[in-house]
């Protein structure tokens, strides 16, 4: 320990650390001031970002002792009293925070620039926060709220909101409200999972396998357990109830046993008074293991020589082999003058949400916790309380799952991670104990998007019209199950692509391999389809000599056509109108509209793509959702249900609905969610499922509140119920009014409850080859990218995007823009930047550095329409939106790019190295991606 | 994981050296840690008792232009080097290579002393001071002398330096004089680690008449474990119109004389190939426009 004196936030501090603090520890840890977020110790995220003596720097890095006698601001020390820093304000205005992980850090970086710069250029903007990175937003809204920052610091009028225009707003819906809590979220006060602090607490550590496949000989703990400070570890003789855990087949053993399948299973845990001693005793532990022969990808794994890595599943190494069968094939193809065929290969990729993974464990008995609690920010908290609860070998009610703050999810925080390990630890030491995962560790363990490979023939007529679709995937779905069955599910049934297509037949092998496991990421298999679907489609336009959005335009699904897994669409299809869209606005871009074209040694190109994407489990799947709305006698409302919201905005979305059927104002509602103890089952977030159901559930909660008011005020004041009407927070009647508030005293005093709850059930769906409606809704969206292409680097740069989307209705115009133009980006990532690598069996991209997602500098610009085809079922229409924009980015920038130069590239990320040598050698086709390359 | 005991701040290079030798190999120099705590974090290094910090010596720290000579403390950090006028006039190449290291939070600590002690052939700084024809100052072996910039590197990652023991102390090279104009450029590419496929750096001298090359220094790198000046590529333009058919006749010898090799998730050696010609054309083009409007002497 040393004496550290500096000054934070204006303030002296003297404090004695031990001299291995970095900054960020330091802050965090010592000083309490969690506003600065850790999201890799790599240098590499930015969203660690301080300023010392007023310059940026990445705090993970930054020694404490480096900043001696310095003077360090926080995101803490931004906002003058109650009075919201410039950039604060402007974040919340223009959209610009959704989970919030990374905001500290892009307010940071751009503070220091408006000091610097006061009128900064755009491309000053980006110069600056260029390794500063956010997952979620897509930078755009980012950029929109630095310019009127700017403005607003320099006495001029702040920018207008970029909100998109929508039909029929009502008095809470289609209207841009700020989302919850996002003033904690710009000062730093907002709590993540590591946030938390518990007297007493224990950091926990997971010893990992190095192999990907190996029998364990044996454990030995007895070193580890001797070291000062360690509380204790376990290992798979001490899971007291079942050791396994898995969303839809339970074979992910909670610790090893006797088989690893995966760099990065895990083994042992331990718990000890500090991290560090916790990481110190991971070395203690020994393990033997005797090396297995890995099975490193799905058509090696299909095959009979491959050893069988999970011998109690009855298909061996065949996970699940998923079929469509539509019409007849044959006939089909005989009917088709043209006939396109190739074969797609997509890679593993990373969610790369900026918060890893955290979970912490509570005991029994520990003050203020009845019963084991466990601290997570987690997309499934209901699942994952029954998940806890087997492993533990206790009753579901025993366990209490308190969601956290999510700092982003994508689908990445599904699956069980510290959650089992913290209750074990939490338990057997009667303290609470904090389980956080490096970002190294996060990066190995958890489970990905499935690396595809899928060929795919696509016939069509002279006149444009499809006739058959035949195609094979393969999808490696690792070492566990995980969601692998129902995301290549949902890669097969949307593999004809968002069109009318008579005869298909479609089969898909979901593998088991020994590669990290794979399971749901936002798109869900549909984008690896649609890489596929899309390219063909362009294909065929050329060969058949029709303009590729008329191609599209031809085949569209609408109502009334059957989909090929039997069902008719007899609603809300906007594909043709985002379409239309797109074409307007292409053709806006430019005085005489042209797909490509050059200037110098660039070349330029649009490429487009459509998509859809079913809202809700679908296939058979039960799918509810319960909310509950409770009013309060100052004329509050509280909307509770267990539905995540990891940035994506579930929450104002129940709160507006709640302030839609009552009337009320928005600021009038708070919601609480995710406590398995005290908000009801909202079901996972997962299948851009939240807003349609539980946006219902909660609709219909505050509905039958409001009945429930009307009944109260009726009585009370002794007239009809149906004189009464709700209007601005008032229930008005006969020129006179009551507050919401004076009717809850009323109902209070007699004894009733100003609660209600409702269980929404989702219209039902068929299993897949049953027929009938295997979901309840599509969303549809188009695309075009505008990409340039360097001839003399092959280099690729999306200048442009323009987008429309069928989502029903939008609720929050100005958050759905942002989910909208968050999931281009990231689509973006897929296509030319992100593979998840791994040589066999052992991952390469084990840190972040070797893991590019998109940076502000990549983001394009992008111009979204919302088409608002309702949905009769949805809440006021609204269908899914949270997936649908993730899934076309990557066909369209491919389109785009043969228009551009005349190579197709049919494996991804897109390869500047390959796709350069391909145009000097006048090939057309490239099969190599990035992560080929040797 | 503690991946340190103790942090040293010392204010002059003998109290470095004495830090150093007091922990007799279990402390490492640390500058702006960007490299170094990054590659201790992913687990590259045992973790090292003690890390002594070379920022706060003032005379590590410091531009400074002594008549024809610019010297740069091995501490000065890329952001420093960006907003250099001097440096900006007198070396654009040097500002260039630093201005696209890392984002600023990395420029803001990191330092050229790093870069260089770093040892990779292909980092942006040591690329420009190749062609610069810098120098560097150590105390190695506890010797304090000059050393030609190329003599510090050993292979990739593997410096002249030993960081338990030497320090690096400072860089000096000849300021650009009239008709003199250098240029720095890379290629990257937007997946995997942050390493350009291949970096060039240039420095040029016209004759009086501004129409031919009186001089030239060249790096382009990676081309072996250690970055290297072209000789046979400076030699053959000494004397050749500053125009485009010296220029294709240049890129035509290097690409047919230097041999890049492939490396993995980075790039072939095939597209390192094209690549040469892509960054001669593009730096020589802006170093000879460079020198042309350096006709006249700043000073
Ligand atoms: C996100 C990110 C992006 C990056 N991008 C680039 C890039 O684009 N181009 C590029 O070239 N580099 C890049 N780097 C690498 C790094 O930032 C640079 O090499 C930097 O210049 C290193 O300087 P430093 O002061 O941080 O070195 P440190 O990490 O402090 O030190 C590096 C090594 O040099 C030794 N050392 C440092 N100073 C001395 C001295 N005075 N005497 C003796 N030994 C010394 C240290 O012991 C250590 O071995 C990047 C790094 C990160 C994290
Ligand atoms: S850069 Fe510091 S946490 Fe990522
Ligand atoms: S809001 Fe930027 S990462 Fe989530």
């Amino acid at each position: 320990m040393s004496a550290l004196q500096m000054i934070v936030n204006g303030t002296a501090v003297d404090v004695d650390v031990p001299e291995s603090r970095t900054l960020a520890q330091l802050l965090r840890y010592d000083l309490g001031l969690t506003g600065t977020k850790i999201g890799c110790e790599e240098a590499e995220c930015g969203i660690c970002t301080v300023l010392v003596d007023g310059v940026p720097v990445d705090s993970c890095i930054y020694p404490a002792f480096k900043a001696q006698g310095r003077s360090v601001t926080t995101i803490e020390g931004l906002a003058q009293g109650e009075e919201l820093h410039p950039l604060q304000r402007s974040f919340i205005d223009h959209g610009a925070v959704q989970c919030g992980f990374c905001t500290p850090g892009l307010i940071m970086n751009a503070a220091a620039l408006l000091n610097e710069n006061p009128d900064p250029s755009d491309e000053a903007i980006k110069h600056a926060l260029k390794d500063t990175f956010c997952r979620c937003t897509g930078y755009a809204s980012v950029m929109q709220a630095i310019r009127s920052a700017a403005r607003a610091r320099r006495g001029e009028a702040p920018l207008p909101v970029n909100d998109p225009p929508v039909s029929e707003p009502m008095h809470a819906i289609s209207r841009s409200v700020p989302p919850i809590e996002v003033v904690e979220k710009v000062t730093g006060q907002a709590r993540y999972t590591d946030d938390y602090h518990f007297p007493d607490m224990l950091y926990a550590r997971t010893l990992r396998s190095p192999h990907p496949h190996a029998r364990i000989l044996s454990i030995d703990t007895e070193q580890a357990r001797a070291l000062p400070g360690v509380r204790a570890v376990l290992t798979h003789a001490d899971v007291p109830g079942e050791n396994l855990h898995g969303l839809v087949y339970r074979d992910w053993p909670v610790l090893c046993g006797d088989v690893v399948r995966y760099v990065g299973d895990a083994v042992a845990v331990v718990a000890a008074d500090s991290e560090e001693i916790a990481a110190r005793a991971l070395k203690l532990i020994t393990v033997e293991y005797e090396s297995l022969p890995v099975v490193a990808d799905p058509k090696y794994a299909h095959s009979p020589e491959a050893p069988v890595l999970h011998p109690q599943h009855p298909t061996g190494n065949l996970l699940k082999h998923i079929k469509v069968r539509h019409g007849d094939i044959e006939q089909g193809f005989a009917e088709a003058d043209v006939i396109v065929e190739r074969e797609y290969r997509t890679p593993t990729t990373e969610h790369a949400f900026l918060e890893p993974e955290c979970a912490i464990g509570v005991p029994a008995g520990y003050p203020d916790h009845e019963k084991l609690t466990i601290y997570v920010g987690s997309q499934i908290p209901y699942q994952d309380r029954n998940q806890i609860a087997r492993a533990m070998g206790l009753a579901e009610e025993q366990v209490r799952v308190i969601g956290t703050l999510i700092g982003g999810g994508f689908g990445g925080k599904e699956d069980i991670a510290g959650q089992i390990h913290v209750a074990l630890l939490a338990t057997v030491t009667g303290l609470p104990v904090k389980m956080l995962y490096t970002r190294q560790e996060s990066l190995i363990f958890h489970p990905k998007r499935h690396a595809t490979i899928i060929r795919i023939k696509t016939g069509a007529k002279r006149d444009g019209r499809l006739t058959a679709v035949e195609a094979e995937l393969y999808g490696d779905g690792g070492a566990y199950a995980s969601l692998s069955d129902k995301v290549m599910t949902r890669a097969t049934t949307h593999a004809t692509g968002p069109y009318n297509v008579p005869h298909a037949k479609i089969d898909c092998y979901a593998m088991y391999t020994n590669n990290v496991p794979s399971g749901a990421f936002r798109g869900f298999g549909v984008t690896q389809s649609a890489f596929a679907v899309e390219q063909n489609m362009d294909l065929l336009a050329e060969e058949l000599g029709i303009d590729p959005l008329e191609l599209r335009l031809i085949n569209a699904q609408k109502v009334g056509v059957t989909t090929a897994t039997g069902q008719l669409l007899r609603e809300s299809v906007g594909l043709i109108e985002t379409i239309a869209d797109v074409r307007r606005d292409m053709q806006h871009e430019q005085p005489e509209f042209r797909w490509a074209w050059r200037e110098g040694r660039k070349a330029y190109a649009w490429g487009i793509a459509c998509a859809y994407k079913n809202t809700g489990l679908g296939g058979g799947a039960p799918d509810r959702s319960e909310a509950e709305v409770e009013a309060f006698e100052d004329g509050t409302v509280e909307v509770r249900t267990a539905a995540a919201d990891m940035g994506q905005g579930i929450a104002h979305v129940v709160a507006q609905c709640a302030a839609e059927e009552l009337r009320l104002a928005y600021d009038h509602v708070r919601v609480l969610l995710c406590d398995t103890d005290l908000t009801p089952n909202g079901g996972p977030t997962t299948a851009s499922r939240q807003t349609f159901m539980t946006g219902n559930a909660a609709r219909l909660a505050a509905g039958a509140l409001r009945d429930a008011l009307t009944q109260s005020a009726a009585e009370m004041l002794d007239i009809a119920p149906e004189q009464i009407r709700y209007e601005e927070g008032l229930l008005r009647y006969n020129g006179d009014s009551l507050r919401v508030g004076q009717v809850v005293q009323w109902m209070k005093s007699h004894g009733l409850s100003a609660r209600a709850r409702y269980e929404y059930w989702a219209p039902p769906t068929q299993a897949l080859g049953t027929g009938g409606d295997m979901h309840f809704a599509f969303s549809y969206a188009t695309q075009a990218a505008l990409v340039e292409v360097d001839l003399d680097t092959g280099e690729v740069h999306v200048h442009k995007v323009l987008s429309s989307t069928d989502i029903g209705r939008a609720i929050n115009p100005l958050m759905l823009q942002g989910q909208i133009e968050g999931g281009i980006v990231m689509a973006l990532g897929n296509c030319l930047t992100e593979s998840f690598i791994i040589e066999d069996g052992v991952p390469w991209s084990r840190l972040l550095s070797r893991y590019k997602m998109p940076g502000i500098k990549t983001a394009p610009e992008i111009i979204s329409r919302l088409v608002e085809a309702r949905a009769s079922e949805g809440p006021y229409g609204a269908k899914g939106v949270g997936e649908i924009p993730s899934i076309n980015t990557s066909p369209a920038i491919c389109n785009a790019i043969y228009n551009a130069v005349g190579v197709r590239v049919f494996s991804l990320p897109v390869d500047q190295d390959a796709l350069l040598r391909a145009m000097r050698a006048g090939e057309h086709e490239v099969y190599a991606a990035w992560h080929d390359l040797r | 994981m503690k991946l340190w005991e103790h942090y040293h701040t010392p204010t002059t290079v003998d109290e470095a050296l004495s830090l150093l030798a007091q922990y007799a190999g279990r402390a490492r120099i640390i500058a702006g840690g960007t490299d170094l705590l990054v590659e201790m974090r992913a687990g590259e290094h045992e973790p090292h008792h003690a890390l002594i910090d070379i920022t706060r010596i003032a005379e590590l720290t410091t531009i400074a232009r002594d008549g024809e000579q610019i010297t740069i403390g091995a501490g000065v950090t890329h952001t420093q080097i960006v907003h250099s006028a001097l440096l900006q006039q007198r070396a654009a190449c040097l500002v260039e290579s630093c201005g696209v290291v890392g984002g600023p939070q990395v420029r803001n600590v990191a330092t050229l002393g790093g870069n260089v002690a770093h040892a990779l052939p292909a980092g942006d700084g040591t690329v420009s001071l190749v062609a610069l024809g810098a120098e560097a100052e150590a105390v190695i072996g506890g010797e304090r002398r000059w050393h030609p910039i190329q003599a510090l590197y050993l292979g990739p990652g593997k410096s002249l330096l030993n960081p338990a023991r030497d320090v690096l102390l400072r860089f000096r090279l000849a300021a650009c004089g009239p008709r003199e104009g250098t240029a720095f450029d890379r290629i990257m590419r937007p997946q995997g680690v942050a390493l350009p496929i291949l970096g060039c750096a240039v420095r040029v001298r016209l004759t009086a008449d501004g129409t031919r090359f009186e001089r030239a220094q060249l790096c382009i790198a990676p081309l072996g474990p250690t970055p290297e000046r072209l000789l046979e590529l400076e030699v053959f333009l000494v004397g050749k119109t500053a125009d485009e058919v010296s220029l294709r006749s240049v890129i035509d010898l290097a690409q047919s004389s230097l041999h890049p090799r492939a490396s993995k998730y980075r790039a072939s050696a095939e597209y390192r190939r094209e690549m040469i010609g892509v960054l001669l054309e593009r730096t020589l083009t802006r170093a000879v426009e460079r020198a042309r409007a350096a006709s006249v002497d700043p000073r």
